[in-house]
């Protein structure tokens, strides 16, 4: 069975290597043969054709057909028109979602920019700082599911008098008097206590990122401000920061989308009970609880909605970049 | 007062190497001292010391009467031109040329008021509002030194500010830079590897090498009175001419300079100017020559004792002169002053074994010399210059030319050590 396998895979893999070549050499062979002009248009095309296909494939076909699926109903089999999102957008845990969500977006762009840029400032002027900002990458290796299991460990809860086995609670209780908080079901602690687990994943994206932003700034600025009198607060909010906004915007518009998007952390620590649902997770519980292709088409469909234009913002600031450049 | 004074200033970095050793400079107030040499030699290194961009490893820098060792750059009150400018990119010029005033929280009036005078001065007026990367090199440079002027400080440090600019307006900068630091009487300390800024720009020049400081002089003293074959090689363009002879007395008492199988005559006045060459009799000397110094024969006419002849390999007319390369029956003087200046130059290859060297002489435009003629060189012997071929330096007497002189004398000699 495993040789049966491993023989399959080995087919797969050099058929896809024959077929690759064989369809570059032969493609240019052909498109050699067009007159020039066209020769010159047509060539580009062969070499993206390929990657446009798969995309086109994978991800703009079911685009557009979970738009469409989100114009039917539970099956899709009558059409209902908008009758999906009108239902889900009245729907009280639909719209507790939404503020869930809103609070992501606010809440983890700003501190995963904030700490991010924290750490890469203060990690350039202390011999040890190489070994923080190694510290802050790590969790980024982890998968968000794993993360969830970690710290769902980490908040967890004992009744006041038991011993405390979560890593929070212990740390609370050493405060005499101070009884342990149970983060994830108290509803004033529980979406923070999610935001953190999520930080706790991407600050380090940011601060690499900024790291590398601080790096780009030439030294000699720093002197000059510094022969001008500035203090190193001065040098820092006049000189480096202006010239790190560009950084900051690319900073903010990934953490937005990855807010956005946010699943993992949620349904493994809290499943989205005790009020803690995103609009991920909405979706998810429609589609494969429910089996509501409908409903589940509207949500994804408002999700891509809210992302675009972010996106729009990224390009515009990457092609400006560009053109600078 | 804003004197500058470094005393026995040293510097080690953390992995050993040493970039200034035991250098003292006393500038005094309103001087513009240019610190010169090839790349490496410390210069940049000092100049940092004195802005406090880089540690003081030895000695004590004193700026208008306090020590500044300790003291971080922003409290030094001294202003820097960069060699890049480091213009803020995102202010404009008006603000970039404002920024230490704003931090000093200066009333806005008088903000506005400065950084228009300065732009007066430096025609910057129409491009106050414009951001550094729409000006071009000569006003960026130009916007580095209204940031620096406008402060009022108690010396200017300028590290190679001239390098990125094309040749036309470096001449044309470097009239200005003059102007202005005669005009605000500012204290200037200014770094350069181009010797033709050192000797237009200074009142007086500091010429430094593998961190060692060879020889401050005024400019004119520098290049009629070099210290050792290193001052004498890289002060002057094109580089004065550096060959073995020997020194031999005939029997009439008289001194001649053997180089090759020719021999020139040396006068008395040179003898008594130069006393230690009597130590030297029978012995090699290295003989420095400046184009110059030098004349086409049938020009000047011919001169007993005075004569060299050569055949000639290449002609430059240069309009005002006739630049003559010729191939002298001499060797070449080669130690390692000269082949790392011949580097510094672009790689002239010196073989020290070869039995002729090409000399450049500088010769009137109403000579005919054509390549491949036999040249007879009118040589101004009063003006050779004498060097021990061991270690390179001046032969002179008691009468020893320092490797420091006090400024106020323009030319001449004090006490001093030489190097």
């Amino acid at each position: 069975m495993i040789a049966e396998r491993i023989g399959l895979v080995l087919l797969a893999v050099s058929a896809t290597v024959v077929i690759a070549w064989a369809y570059l050499l032969f493609g240019d062979r052909l498109i050699s043969r067009l007159p020039r002009r066209l020769n010159r248009r047509v060539m580009p095309w062969l070499f993206v054709a390929p990657a446009v296909f798969v995309i086109g494939c994978l991800l703009v076909f079911p685009a557009i057909s979970t738009v469409v699926l989100s114009l039917f109903d539970k099956d899709g089999s009558s059409f209902v028109g908008m009758q999906n999102y009108t239902d889900m957008l009245s729907n009280e845990i639909t719209q507790g979602a939404l503020r869930n969500t809103v609070l992501w977006v606010i809440a983890l762009p700003s501190l995963a920019a904030l700490l991010g840029l924290l750490v890469a400032v203060l990690a350039e002027r202390v011999r040890y700082g190489t070994l923080v900002k190694a510290t802050l990458f790590l969790p980024i290796a982890i998968s968000p599911v794993a993360a969830g299991v970690i710290w769902t460990f980490m908040y967890d809860y004992q009744p006041p008098i038991t011993e405390q086995t979560g890593t929070m609670n212990a740390l609370v209780t050493l405060v005499p008097d101070t009884e342990p908080i149970a983060w994830l079901i108290s509803q004033a602690t529980n979406n923070w206590a999610l935001i953190a687990a999520m930080l706790w994943t991407q600050a380090g994206f940011a601060m690499v990122i900024f790291s590398a932003a601080l790096g780009s700034v030439p030294v000699e600025l720093h002197e000059a401000a510094r022969l001008d009198g500035a203090s190193e607060w001065h040098v820092f909010r006049r000189i480096t920061l202006p010239l790190l906004i560009p950084t900051v915007v690319v900073v903010m518009t990934a953490m937005t989308v990855i807010a956005l998007k946010t699943f993992d952390i949620v349904y493994v620590m809290t499943n989205g009970n005790y009020g803690t649902d995103v609009i991920a997770t909405v979706m998810y519980k429609e589609l494969f609880t429910a089996r509501d292709n409908g409903t589940a088409g509207a949500v994804a469909t408002l999700l891509m909605l809210a992302v675009l234009p972010i996106i729009f913002v990224n390009i515009r600031q990457f092609r400006l970049e560009n053109k600078e450049a | 007062m804003a004197e500058v004074v470094l005393s026995h200033v040293g510097k080690v970095y953390t992995d050993g190497t040493r970039a200034v050793a035991d250098l003292n400079l006393e500038i005094v107030d309103g001087e513009f001292l240019v610190l010169v040499g090839p790349s490496g030699c410390g210069k940049t290194t000092a100049l940092r010391m004195v802005a406090g961009l880089e540690d003081i490893s030895e000695g004590s820098v004193a700026i208008g009467g306090r020590v500044v060792n300790k003291m971080p750059s922003r409290d030094r009150d001294v202003a820097m031109v960069f060699q890049s400018y480091a213009l803020y990119p995102h202010l404009s010029v008006r603000d970039n040329i404002g920024f230490g005033l704003k931090l000093r929280k200066l009333p806005k009036d008088e903000i506005n008021s400065r950084v228009a005078d300065a732009a007066e001065v430096l025609g910057l007026a129409e491009h106050l509002d414009r951001k550094p990367r729409n000006l071009s090199g000569g006003q960026r440079q130009r916007v580095a030194m209204g940031r620096a002027i406008v402060r009022e400080p108690q010396a200017f440090l300028m590290d190679e500010p001239l390098s990125n600019l094309d040749a036309k307006l470096r001449v044309q900068m470097r009239a200005e830079i003059g102007r202005i630091q005669r005009d605000l009487g500012v204290t200037t300390i200014y770094v350069t590897h181009d010797q033709t800024e050192a000797m237009t720009l200074g009142d007086r020049v500091a010429v430094m090498r593998k961190g060692v400081l060879q020889q401050i002089a005024p400019p004119q003293v520098l290049y009629d009175r070099p210290v050792n074959l290193f001052v004498a090689g890289f002060i002057g363009s094109p580089a004065m001419n550096l060959v073995h002879a020997t020194l031999e007395r005939g029997d009439g008492g008289d001194f001649t300079v053997a180089v090759g199988d020719q021999r020139l005559q040396v006068s008395e006045k040179v003898l008594s100017e130069r006393p230690d060459l009597e130590r030297y009799v029978g012995k090699a000397v290295i003989v420095g020559v400046r184009p110059e110094d030098m004349e086409d024969a049938t020009v000047a006419g011919d001169a007993e004792g005075r004569t060299l002849t050569a055949p000639t390999n290449l002609v430059e007319p240069m309009g005002s002169d006739v630049m003559a390369h010729l191939t002298l029956a001499a060797r070449a003087a080669v130690t390692e002053d000269i082949k790392e200046l011949a580097e510094d130059d672009g790689g002239r290859v010196l073989d020290e074994s070869a039995t002729t060297t090409t000399i450049i002489a500088r010769f009137s435009p109403r000579t005919e010399l054509q390549v491949d003629d036999e040249a007879k060189v009118y040589v101004d012997t009063d003006r050779l210059h004498y060097f021990d071929p061991d270690d390179g330096t001046a032969i002179w007497g008691d009468d020893n030319p320092a490797t420091t002189t006090t400024p106020n004398t323009s030319q001449g000699t004090t006490e001093g050590e030489s190097t």
